[in-house]
């Protein structure tokens, strides 16, 4: 299975762990990621402007580059997902937004959404299957407590990003499961951390995170998985009360198949 | 030539204000055949049908236009105006200058001009229409009214009442639905069942009402007045003639897997059950799903307790077959799933509940026997957290647009019975809008919030979550601009309503319209409010719209009175707009007969004289008392043998023709 690849920013720099044990975990699952040669930025927000297209053109690029290919456009950072996954719906069903991309861009053909955005995990789940993974798995996290953190991007909008139920999502508890670990059920798993507003409003963002460390520790987790290099910083950076780790859970994926 | 006069409503304001009136009346005074042409303000009102019936005297005219509103709405005003005037009723033609032309455009000048066109269609039209007279049918004088909770069981009541006999069929095994599932009923609180009861018994006994319980209607055929229906009439395996509801067989039965309808799944009953101690009819059920002897062979204890006999494992389904004169759609309602609305923990505590189950919980014949426990642990609760709209007013997809107008009363009713009954206890209410419009609903109420001391929080929940084996209500107070932890025992939804899920199938049986949220369509908003378009077809309780009690029964008894006055007929006027075919052109194909949803056309074997040449052929023929004037056989016919009197090719080729002219 081969899939072109997105990586994003951050993934080059921050969050270096989350792409590394992407890629050495994808190989034993039998999957390619080509990364894609000229990416840029996503843009990192979604922009809400709808009479401006410049802030989306990069992202209809790397969903253009994966249409060449006759590949789809695999992502890993939650924010690159969001960003790409959305545009590409506006491609597909704002007509007026498809004419003026189409116009600046000058494609051989125009392009108008025809590429599937896969998140990561929801490679795991759809294309490989959360029961190869665990035939996989060489070294199962017996007994340990993980609590998944979904954040604010991956689940909503949920018309759009079609991830998973935005109020009771499980994807994440199913990987938990797969490589041999306990899923722990945190109430605040879907809510946002409070990322966006660390800089504006610390005191804010502290709360938002004391409040999802302190509910996962009550529930007896252990540690929290994410897949959103903001969450990751904001998490550990902006929690006054408890510790718990905060890891990828392409580490965790990595250590279960024996390749970290 | 017809002598035809043309006739332009100005509808107030309605169509006036869009279209030019005047220059209507000028630009057709001029067309062939059209000798007077008038406007006037309310062309429906009594000085409107007097100008038409005058004109028909004095100009002697042999057709009449009428531009105006939809034909559904006022053609047979104008007919009746007509014929009252000596012209044939189908002589008249209505141009729908309103919801075709004025409602749907802002332009003047181009509304005036679609008028004339549409005017100058219906001319044409009139040109060649011809006299026609109505047919008649018998009216066959039994109704069916499909739902037995209270909508059905009032209606059913009020025709019997008549003298007619009704049919009730009910796909549960007992009649009295919701209803009977409610403590007490606002806004006098008297005891849902004292008051539905002795009505349910009054159905049961009622020599001209027959109860099909566990039955479901299977398939309708015909037309208003002459309806055949089936209704399966489902096994119960449990002779109901021997049966004589003891009950013995229900506490022995050693299946206890099945969840209790009645009691909303918080508690569970046997394989063979008695959903209630008064249901009616009073017969136990089986319920194969999880009988042990119908899935293994084992077991029979019932067969062995029951001195009656009444057993029957080898029972089979019965269709019964039954005419009626009308139907009546009592379908009643639902609360809606709330897959949808995780974020209020539903699925996940079982402290957070449904206002029905709460219902059950607070009833003296539910699951706690009346005393108001937590599901989780049974034990008191002492704060307790409403929430309204679940699912309700909402645009984003998830739960329904409209107001279920029953919630913000029953909230009330149960926070008032809460703290009435538990002194100790908080009780908090989300509400969007309290809406409590209604005869002592304001004042009720306001009696939760002023003499039972019910927090009332402006705002939405956003978020439920557990703690330490309490709920964490996460709200907004919209008043106060701030958000609230509320640590309660019980959260309590007030999910939407919608319409039962059969509703959908059988209303497409009965060609019955439904709007896109399932709920019936009236036959017009406002005067028709308890008939569907579909003749024959009737409109009670909550199928049509969200409704409480005494609205029900108000409507409930509305339905009736239109059934009785279509039954008390002894014949009905056919619609003389029916299809015939041309002998010569038909060539037996049997298209038409296997389109016809009414089974009207049959083909005979009959000598025909072609031009000089007899010879005997197999042609269509129409039975003009069942056909409904679909038109679907005279699209159909290959050969253009089926035409539609009233309809006829030729006449809407001339209308068509005109427009384009």
């Amino acid at each position: 299975m081969i899939l072109s690849y997105y990586p994003g920013c951050t993934l080059k720099t921050k969050a270096q762990d989350l792409d590394l044990y992407a890629r050495k975990s994808a190989e034993v699952l039998g999957v390619t990621m080509e990364e894609l040669e000229e990416w840029q930025c996503c843009g990192a927000v979604y922009p809400m402007a709808s009479d401006e297209i410049a802030t989306k053109l990069s992202a209809v690029r790397a969903l253009e580059n994966a249409k060449e290919k006759g590949q789809d456009l695999l992502t890993l950072c939650s924010a690159c997902h969001h960003v790409i996954k959305r545009v590409n719906h506006d491609m597909q069903t704002n007509a007026d937004m498809q004419m003026k991309v189409n116009n600046y861009l000058q494609l051989d053909e125009p392009y108008t959404g025809e590429t599937k955005v896969v998140h990561y995990l929801e490679m795991l789940r759809d294309l490989v299957g959360f029961d190869k993974i665990k035939e996989k798995v060489v070294n199962p996290l017996k007994g340990k407590k993980i609590a998944a953190y979904y954040g604010c991007l991956l689940l909503r909008p949920s018309d759009v990003l079609q991830f998973d139920n935005p109020e009771n999502p499980s994807i994440m508890e199913d990987f938990i499961r797969s490589i041999g670990a306990t899923p722990v059920e945190t109430p605040y798993r879907n809510e946002c951390c409070g990322g966006y507003v660390s800089m504006e409003n610390k005191k804010l963002a502290q709360k938002k995170v004391d409040l999802i460390i302190s509910s996962a520790m009550e529930k007896g987790a252990e540690m929290i998985i994410t897949a959103c290099p903001l969450c990751m910083y904001n998490l550990d950076a902006n929690s006054t009360e408890h510790k718990l780790p905060i890891v990828y859970f392409t580490e965790l994926l990595a250590e279960a198949l024996g390749v970290k | 030539m017809q002598k035809i006069g043309v006739f332009i409503c100005h509808c107030g304001t309605n169509i006036a204000a869009t279209v030019d009136v005047e220059a209507v009346t000028e630009a057709i005074k001029n067309e062939p055949g059209v000798v007077y042409a008038a406007n006037y303000q309310y062309m429906c009102s009594e000085n409107g049908q007097a100008l038409i019936k005058n004109a028909i005297a004095e100009y002697g005219l042999t057709g009449v236009v009428v531009c105006s509103c939809s034909p559904r709405m006022h053609e047979a005003t104008f007919r009746k105006a007509a014929q009252e005037a000596g012209l044939n009723p189908y002589m008249v033609e209505i141009a729908n200058i309103r919801e075709h032309c004025s409602w749907i455009h802002k332009d003047k000048v181009e509304a005036t001009e679609k008028a004339i066109i549409l005017a100058r269609a219906a001319i044409a039209k009139v040109h060649l229409n011809a006299p026609l007279i109505s047919g008649q049918s018998d009216v066959t004088k039994r109704a069916l009214v499909i739902g037995g909770g209270i909508a059905g069981i009032q209606t059913a009541l009020d025709i019997a009442e008549a003298g007619f006999e009704v049919d009730i069929v009910e796909k549960s095994p007992t009649i009295g639905g919701k209803m009977a599932q409610l403590d007490k009923t606002f806004p006098t609180l008297d005891c849902a069942a004292c008051i539905l009861t002795p009505k349910m018994v009054d159905a049961k006994s009622n020599d001209k009402i027959t109860l099909y319980t566990y039955s479901e209607v299977e398939s309708v055929k015909g037309f208003v007045g002459n309806f055949e229906v089936s209704i399966r009439k489902k096994a119960r395996y449990v002779n109901t003639d021997l049966c004589t509801g003891c009950g013995e067989c229900t506490t022995k039965c050693p299946s206890r897997k099945a969840k209790s309808e009645f009691n909303m799944g918080l508690m569970n009953r046997g394989a063979i059950y008695i959903p209630f101690a008064q249901a009616i009819p009073n017969v136990a059920t089986i319920d194969p799903q999880y009988c042990i002897h119908m899935k293994t062979g084992k077991c029979g204890l019932c067969e062995k307790v029951c001195s009656a006999h009444a057993i029957d494992f080898k029972q089979q389904d019965e269709i019964v077959e039954q005419k009626y004169g009308a139907i009546v759609m009592a379908t009643g309602f639902n609360l809606i799933n709330l897959d949808q609305f995780d974020e209020f923990g539903y699925s996940k505590y079982p402290d957070v509940v449904t206002s029905l189950e709460f219902e059950r919980l607070m009833n003296a014949a539910g699951p706690t026997e009346g005393t108001l426990l937590r599901p989780s642990n049974h034990e008191h609760p002492h704060t307790l957290v409403f929430v309204q709209c679940v699912g309700s007013r909402d645009t984003s997809g998830c739960g329904k647009p409209y107001c279920s107008k029953i919630c913000c009363m029953y909230t009330a009713k149960h926070a008032m019975l809460v703290r009435d009954k538990y002194p100790d206890t908080e009780v908090y209410v989300f509400y969007i809008d309290v809406r409590t419009p209604g005869k002592n609903f304001d004042e009720f109420y306001r009696r939760a919030v002023e003499q039972y001391g019910v927090h009332y929080i402006k705002g939405m929940v956003g978020k439920v979550t557990d703690k330490d084996g309490k709920l964490i209500v996460q709200g907004s107070d919209l008043l106060e601009n701030k958000q609230l932890k509320i640590e309660a025992d019980m959260v309590v939804l007030a999910a939407a309503v919608e319409p039962d899920p059969s509703a959908r199938s059988v209303a497409s049986m009965l060609t019955a319209s439904i709007d896109t949220n399932d709920f019936m369509t009236e036959a017009h908003a406002k005067l028709r409010p308890v008939e569907s378009p579909t003749a024959g077809i009737f409109l009670s309780g909550m199928a049509q719209g969200p409704k409480d009690i005494p609205e029900t029964v108000s409507q409930a008894s509305a339905c009736a009175a239109k059934v009785i006055g279509l039954l008390a007929k002894d014949h009905l006027v056919n619609n003389p707009c029916v299809a015939q075919s041309n002998e010569l052109r038909c060539n037996g194909c049997s298209n038409c007969e296997k389109v016809c949803p009414y089974g009207a056309i049959s083909y005979i074997e009959k000598e025909v004289n072609d031009h000089g040449v007899r010879e005997v052929r197999r042609i269509a023929q129409v039975n003009e008392a069942v056909c409904q004037g679909c038109g679907a056989c005279t699209v159909t016919c290959p050969s253009g043998a089926m035409d539609l009197k009233g309809f006829s090719t030729n006449q809407i080729m001339a209308e068509v023709d005109a427009i384009c002219r």
